[in-house]
């Protein structure tokens, strides 16, 4: 080594300055990590240590038109873990396997939420009982990564009842996340799947909040609360209905357990909807948190379809309901007059082409005029007045008055019915010359290729109940809409009410549906199903009316699926319904032998 | 002539600062909301810290001359001491397990041999540099100061321990230094070295290698020499990829998440992500002694040890960084000092040995905490939780006041 003083001092100085520059460096890296670069590693931080956990907001309250409640929130539990890696998620529910029951599917479902929002604490338990809590409780310390909350649940106090209109809530699914209208919507999170729940969602769903845990880096909750100020959910605004809750209850013990179809009553005037009721019908609180798979399947595999709602879904040949159709496209064409009587009189039959058509009623009726055809439902009148409008008038007339068209319910589920719109339609469907007129004496009476819901004939009937205009059912008040089906004059239309108040008189098809005191105008309908039991063909019994006839307050229409009966029974069902309202009391009740 | 013995007060205070500083950031490491058995370091560490001043008064009261009699049989018993631990007396700890660095016999833990080798190389080294007067002129003469370096280094390197590797490449490079060797002697040494590092791209090494063959035609060593170091930068670069594949997973991976910590941040990734997020979110003045979230709750990896400097930006911020860094700075540039004032080579090159195996591991270790170095699990001086560390520094320590007492005198008295 050269150890000569100047050489040492040098090197010295040299040393120095590789040793300040090198520190220099150092503090300026970390002066740019720690100063200029300070708040990216801060939030970094934070999301490190801080886990949210979503407070779900409650779902606005539905009333009925009187503020009784249709569905409101009551206090669940929820049971989430919070997991940083799929085994660990695993591992954890397979320890928590041993202190409470939890199936293979839930657990298959907790790793696919897991999937889809892995940020999210995973929803284990989405509706746990107060004594699965309790076990949890108790042993807190040895799931640190276990949050146990609160959350409010959906909960329909009558709700096999109203299920039909209010429909449920559920977890949002994949496809759900993936549409437009569920922008911003988080995995996890329980929105409307059907009926009032999903038609008002934005209306209903509210804020959700959310509260922060402190999290070790293992997952571990270690600060439950404090961690950061929480944000409060805000909850969804109260939904009013125009539902008479009391008559929908009332609507739907009529069917009791054995009956099938459904029944939808509005208000004439402004369309609201007092009840809409499918049976049968089925629990949608057990749908809350998770639908359990056996109740699913009984029901999927029930075949009356309790998951079909009949009053909106159902499409059905309206039958001799549709008579008035056909009277009014007669009257407004100027085709026939209430007094005009057909050339044939009615003998049980008439004979059309090579074909025999028959009367309901085999022992005739006789020479009638319109108003007796009504009353009677006098299927040969039909056959002849139909035939005198002609094919095409008919189907226009029947396209004007949108039998082709939805009724515009304020729910999702609606179906359009089905009327041919013009003579195409059977040209397409048979071939041109490959069908006869025989078509038209079909639909005069209801039935041939038309199909109506339930629905659809009572808006109809709204119409006849009023002035001509059917009003747009509301399940939630609108704004009310009304619109022309047809231009009769007021004696015309005064004439057609008392054709359909006599049917329900003691010389109508509907007699047992009388009401005391109030005069209950209606049309029975009875359509072949297409389905035997023992040999005997099963009907679509219906009856669509409306009461008191001279100030009608309310239109009811009633469907029975597959009974062995006719209208008649209908008509009973719709006039205990409509004498329920009018706080009445049907005659039949009053008859007991009748 | 025999002066009465002064105390270097600087050196000693910055030193006990440096430990305190060390000792108190240690008990915040092992205050974590789930509550490790770090909880408790710092205790043995206090312990050790006794034992180290005690440790150190007594290297001090021994003169130099005894300690560079004393050279040769600690050599020696170093590079024993490490061949003991490579044929079955070693066992993991630290950062990474794999690496068998402690010495243990019946199950007990003694020590970490490498941290006494990295005191008797410096000594060795010292002696062998400071035999003749002059520095190195050429290749040739080096062979000895390669082995001194390069038998213990190559007995560490075998643990695997590179991060005393590359202390051991830092002092053997800054006593080269300070022995006086040319500076282009010194790059020429270091050619294959940065062979090694360039060989990964063809065309920068043979950049380099076309500035090398300038070099040497400019410094016209004798033939065998040139074709030695030609021959040493050819064989770097073609055994680099051999060497590569020779690393062990968890080896590559340190360099490879080096170049970018994000291609792997849940694993090898994790530990400078989460040290750069604890330094970053500390911000000026941090966020309070112990209270730091990342080390708290766990998400920053071994904070009483590789990463504890990390502890130190999140909680005291820029400004206990700055701190650190002016305690360790002043320790250097007084070492630079007693190195200067030296009374002999030997000690002189002794103190600035000491210097760089701390400057070495003052810049890996926090290099590492903000990814400016890969991570090698070099641990911080007078900081880091460790016994044998802890206990060599002192002892270095002890031997710098030593050298600075028997130092010719105050900077002004040195006539020049």
């Amino acid at each position: 080594m050269s150890f000569h003083p100047n050489d040492v001092v040098r090197r010295g100085r040299a040393a120095t300055i590789i040793v300040c520059g090198l520190m220099l460096f150092l503090t300026g890296a970390f002066f740019r990590t720690q100063i200029l670069r300070g708040q990216q590693w801060v939030l970094q931080s934070e999301e490190n240590r801080l886990r949210e956990v979503p407070l779900p907001a409650p779902r606005g309250t539905i009333l009925d038109r009187k503020g009784e409640i249709i569905a409101e929130n009551i206090v669940g539990y929820t049971v989430s873990i919070l997991g940083q890696k799929e085994d660990s998620l695993r591992a954890t529910m397979k320890r928590l396997g041993g202190l409470v029951t939890l199936s293979q599917p839930q657990i298959d479902q907790a790793v696919r939420r897991y999937k889809r929002a892995p940020n999210r604490p995973t929803v284990l338990l989405s509706d746990a009982s107060f004594d699965v809590i309790s076990v949890l409780e108790e042993h807190r310390v040895e799931f640190p990564s276990l949050i146990i909350q609160s959350s409010p649940k959906r909960f329909y106090p009558d709700g096999p009842s109203v299920v039909s209109f209010t429909g449920y809530t559920g977890e949002i699914s994949e496809a759900e996340m993936a549409a437009p209208e569920y922008q911003g919507y988080k995995a996890g999170q329980q929105i409307g799947k059907q009926g009032l729940e999903k038609q008002y969602e934005s209306h209903l769903r509210g804020v959700e909040g959310s509260r922060f845990v402190e999290v070790d880096a293992r997952g571990r909750v270690l600060k439950e609360a404090g961690a950061r100020a929480d944000q409060v959910p805000r909850g969804g605004e109260v939904l009013q209905t125009n539902i008479d809750l009391d008559l929908q209850r009332y609507a739907a013990s009529l069917f009791g357990d054995t009956l099938q179809g459904g029944v939808v009553a509005l208000d004439p005037k402004t369309g609201e909807v007092l009840a809409l009721y499918s049976a049968p019908s089925f629990d949608p609180n057990r749908f809350i948190g998770g639908i359990p798979a056996d109740y699913w399947n009984e029901l999927r595999n029930d075949p009356r379809r309790p998951l079909y709602n009949k009053a909106l879904q159902g499409q059905y040949p309206p039958g001799s309901t549709w008579k008035l159709v056909t009277s009014i496209v007669a009257l407004e064409g100027g085709i026939a007059k209430m007094s005009d009587h057909m050339p044939i009189p009615c003998t049980g039959g008439m004979q059309f082409g090579s074909r025999y058509f028959r009367c309901w009623d085999k022992r005739g009726h006789g020479s009638v005029d319109l108003t007796g055809a009504i009353s009677k439902s006098c299927d040969v009148y039909f056959y002849q007045l139909g035939l005198r409008i002609g094919l095409a008038r008919f189907l226009a007339g029947g396209t004007s008055m949108g039998f082709n068209q939805k009724a515009g319910i304020d729910l999702p589920e609606e179906k359009r019915p089905r009327w041919p719109e013009t003579v195409d339609y059977y040209n397409r469907r048979y071939g041109p010359r490959n069908w006869t007129n025989a078509v038209t004496l079909n639909l005069s009476i209801g039935q041939g290729e038309n199909v109506q819901t339930i629905l659809s004939m009572a808006r109809f009937y709204t119409a006849l109940a009023t002035d001509g205009t059917a009003a747009k059912p509301e399940i939630v008040k609108g704004h009310p809409e009304r619109k022309a089906l047809y231009h009769l004059s007021p004696a015309e239309q005064q004439e057609l009410r008392l054709a359909l108040a006599s049917v329900v008189s003691s010389s109508g098809t509907a007699n047992s549906a009388r009401i005391q005191g109030v005069v209950l105008a209606g049309k029975t309908g009875t359509a072949q199903s297409g389905r035997h039991v023992n040999g005997v063909e099963l009907n679509h019994a219906w009856f669509v009316g409306f009461a008191p006839a001279d100030d009608p307050k309310i239109v009811v229409a009633v469907m029975l699926e597959y009974v062995p009966f006719h209208g008649t029974v209908s008509a009973g069902i719709a006039s205990k319904i409509i004498a329920h309202y009018l706080k009445v009391v049907p005659i039949s009740l009053i008859n007991t032998e009748g | 002539m025999r002066r009465k013995q002064a105390i270097d007060v600087p050196l000693i205070a910055t030193a006990i600062l440096l430990s305190l500083y060390g000792i108190a950031i240690v008990y915040s490491a092992g205050q974590t909301d789930f509550p490790t058995r770090v909880a408790t370091a710092y205790r043995a560490q206090l312990v050790w810290f006794m034992v180290a001043l005690v440790g150190a008064y007594f290297i001090n009261r021994a003169s130099l001359r005894l300690l560079e009699w004393l050279t040769t049989p600690l050599y020696a018993l170093t590079i024993f001491l490490l061949l003991l631990i490579l044929v079955g007396f070693g066992s993991g700890g630290g950062t990474a397990a794999s690496v068998k660095g402690w010495l243990t016999i019946g199950g007990v833990r003694l020590g970490q041999p490498a941290e006494l080798a990295k005191l008797t190389v410096i000594l060795m080294l010292g002696k062998v540099l400071s035999a003749s007067k002059e520095p190195p002129k050429s290749l040739i003469d080096l062979w000895k100061p390669a082995l001194v370096v390069g038998v213990p280094w190559l007995l560490i390197m075998a643990q695997p321990d590179l991060g005393t590797g590359i202390v051991f490449v830092g002092i053997f490079f800054a006593m080269l230094f300070w022995s006086g060797i040319s500076w282009r002697l010194l790059l020429l040494i270091a050619s294959p070295v940065i062979s090694l590092v360039l060989a990964f791209n063809t065309s920068l090494w043979g950049a380099w290698f076309l500035l090398l063959i300038a070099l040497v035609l400019w410094y016209k060593p004798y033939l065998a020499e040139g074709v030695i170091l030609v021959a040493a930068n050819v064989i770097m670069g073609v055994v680099a990829p051999l060497l590569w594949d020779r690393l062990a997973p968890y080896q590559q991976n340190r360099l490879l998440v080096f170049l970018d910590p994000s291609i792997d941040p849940r694993r090898s990734g994790y530990h400078v992500i989460q040290s750069q997020v604890a330094i970053g979110s500390g911000g000026l003045f941090g966020k309070g002694f112990t209270l730091g979230t990342q080390k708290r709750l766990a998400f920053l990896p071994a904070q009483h040890t590789d990463f504890i400097f990390s502890v130190v930006g999140e909680e005291l911020g820029f400004v206990g960084v700055t701190l650190a860094f002016a305690l360790f700075l002043s320790l250097f540039l007084r070492v630079v000092r007693i190195s200067e004032r030296a009374t002999d080579a030997y000690s002189s090159l002794v103190a600035f040995g000491l210097l760089a195996s701390w400057f070495v591991h003052v810049l890996v270790n926090v290099g590492m905490t903000l990814n400016l170095m890969p991570i090698t699990g070099i641990p911080l001086p007078f900081f880091s939780y460790g016994g044998s560390f802890m206990l060599a520094s002192w002892l270095a320590i002890g031997i710098l006041a030593r050298i600075a007492a028997e130092g010719r005198g105050r900077a002004g008295m040195l006539a020049i």
